[in-house]
């Protein structure tokens, strides 16, 4: 049913903090390593070694670049997935009744063998969460590794999503948004984690961590004042010869 | 966002034809004698039924088309596919009812007419529905295509009716009063479409990244070279580079030109037939009006891309 639940017993989701991010991809690419071969169709890519490469993928890395009032620019590395609205649009609009959301722990999914093709899930979603599977022509997007989370063949530290468990700068976290007390909750309180585009009215579960403030050595473009030793009278004699 | 013909034609050629439905339904061809309205009844069903086959090409698996049937609780998309069933049912008993003699023509004819109208309604909040593309997210979204399909409508059916007045009115200028009315439903949109943009609703890059109070953001890097599936369908801009001269080959066909020719028709008293020249006029702006309908359409996530 493409009605989204009256409630959720719990609330997975990841926290990106975008402080530690490096931009390195490994959990874009190991999320489309384990996604291709998992549950469902695999994920696709289009003319892979030609001149115009394409391809189906659940997570994209964007980097941006944010140049604040007085200090230097600064570089931050976007990863972007989807965010398991609580207020899912890409849910209700489906036709089918292939796009779901899981009352028992919120995952949104899409039963691959009821979708249509028709793509107004991907039109009704702010973030670009969702992506046509070029080959197989239904609609893909994170699972958040539900064949992973609760796969009891897996070793205990490996039921996280791929991306979490890949993560070489630890940037990504996976856990339960219901619980105030999760280390998850915790994470978004301490450091102000936020929602993408409030404004839609979504309710995103994934949450971002703001990058911490730069600790600056001087301001951008300005002259550092010497006052002492050698340099400070070096500085000043040069001053004096105009 | 990307402007799919199979769409386009859906939307247009659809309108028109359940616009017909409705108009027949209202009685506009019961002057009209049997040959020319079974003609007319044929077309607007037919046109009808095209354009929700056509709507099925863009589909990933045509095959399963039939599961659209089944989330009428909370899709417009659904909606859109059981009303257009149920409608097109209504107008099959309704010429059942026509061939036969048997009595309760006008309330199937109202029935089918009001289901057409309805069906109009939930294609056009298929798009007025998406808080994603501001520019569809307003009322006048679905004023607009019921405007375009009771006028296209309303010209296809008039071409086959031979009395010169329906309701009281000479038929060519109700014809020019419901262009005038719908495309002034169209300028209206635009305008308020002015005010319905990413920016006014308050997205921007510094939203959709949640960076903006920290600085200026502006994207540095795409996450791939190439374009990936979401820059096609999304972030498509192409087809805005003419935007202006379709928009005047909009007007010139769909009102300036059909609307020349129904007032020709009325001032030479020429036959009603003539008014297919003015529907075939009307059907051609439309195709460039709906065109600019998707390609000027801009979607949150092209705030990621630009």
């Amino acid at each position: 049913m493409t009605s989204l639940p009256a409630r959720v017993e719990k609330k997975l989701g990841l926290v990106i903090d975008l402080d530690i991010c490096v931009g390195c991809h490994a959990c874009v690419v190991i999320c489309k390593e384990w996604n291709t071969g998992s549950v469902g169709a695999p994920l696709a890519d289009v003319d892979a070694y030609g001149e115009e490469p394409s391809g189906a993928w659940l997570n994209r890395i964007h980097t941006f670049e944010i140049s604040p009032p007085n200090a230097p620019a600064q570089i931050v590395h976007f990863p972007k997935s989807c965010l398991h609205c609580d207020d899912a649009p890409c849910v209700t609009v489906c036709p089918t009744g292939a796009s779901y959301k899981r009352s028992e722990d919120g995952i949104v999914l899409v039963d691959e063998s009821m979708c249509i093709g028709c793509g107004l899930c991907a039109w009704a979603c702010p973030y670009g969460a969702r992506e046509m599977d070029p080959v197989e022509k239904v609609m893909k997007k994170c699972t958040l590794c539900v064949d992973r989370i609760y796969n009891e063949n897996l070793q205990e530290i490996d039921r996280v999503p791929a991306c979490v468990r890949t993560c070489p700068a630890n940037a990504r976290h996976f856990g339960d948004f219901s619980d105030p007390q999760s280390p998850v909750s915790r994470m978004v309180a301490d450091r102000g984690g936020f929602d993408l585009m409030p404004e839609m009215a979504t309710r995103p579960v994934n949450k971002y961590l703001p990058p911490r403030a730069k600790t600056c050595t001087g301001q951008g473009g300005e002259q550092i004042p010497v006052t002492a030793g050698f340099l400070g009278w070096l500085d000043r004699a040069l001053d004096r010869l105009g | 966002m990307h402007p799919a013909i199979s769409v386009i034609f859906f939307t247009v050629i659809s309108g028109a034809g359940f616009g017909g439905i409705f108009w027949i339904g209202a009685g506009l061809a019961d002057g009209a004698s049997t040959p020319l309205r079974l003609a007319a009844m044929f077309l607007a069903g037919g046109m009808a039924i095209a354009g929700l086959l056509s709507s099925t090409l863009h589909l990933g698996h045509p095959e399963r088309a039939w599961r659209a049937f089944s989330q009428w609780r909370s899709s417009w998309l659904s909606r859109e596919g059981v009303l257009a069933i149920a409608c097109l049912s209504a107008f099959g008993f309704h010429a059942l009812l026509w061939l036969t003699g048997y009595p309760g023509i006008f309330i199937a004819g109202w029935l089918a007419g009001l289901l057409a109208l309805t069906t109009v309604f939930a294609t056009a909040m298929i798009y007025a529905q998406l808080r994603t593309v501001p520019l569809w997210n307003q009322w006048l979204t679905p004023a607009v295509y019921l405007g375009f399909s009771l006028s296209s409508g309303f010209l296809l059916v008039a071409a086959f009716s031979p009395p010169t007045t329906f309701l009281g009115w000479p038929l060519a200028i109700a014809a020019v009063l419901l262009l005038c009315i719908a495309w002034s439903l169209k300028a209206s949109w635009r305008m308020n479409g002015r005010c319905k943009t990413l920016e006014t609703r308050g997205s921007d890059i510094g939203s959709a990244t949640g960076l903006g109070a920290l600085g200026k953001v502006r994207l540095l890097e795409r996450p791939h070279t190439g374009e990936n599936y979401l820059t096609r369908e999304m972030v498509h801009k192409i087809g805005r580079k003419h935007a202006a001269k379709l928009e005047m080959l909009a007007v010139f066909l769909g009102l300036v030109g059909a609307g020349l020719v129904c007032l020709a028709v009325w001032a030479l008293a020429l036959p009603n037939g003539f008014l297919a020249i003015a529907f075939l006029l009307q059907i051609a702006g439309l195709f460039f009006e709906r065109w600019l309908f998707f390609a000027e359409a801009k979607h949150s996530v092209s705030l990621y891309y630009d």
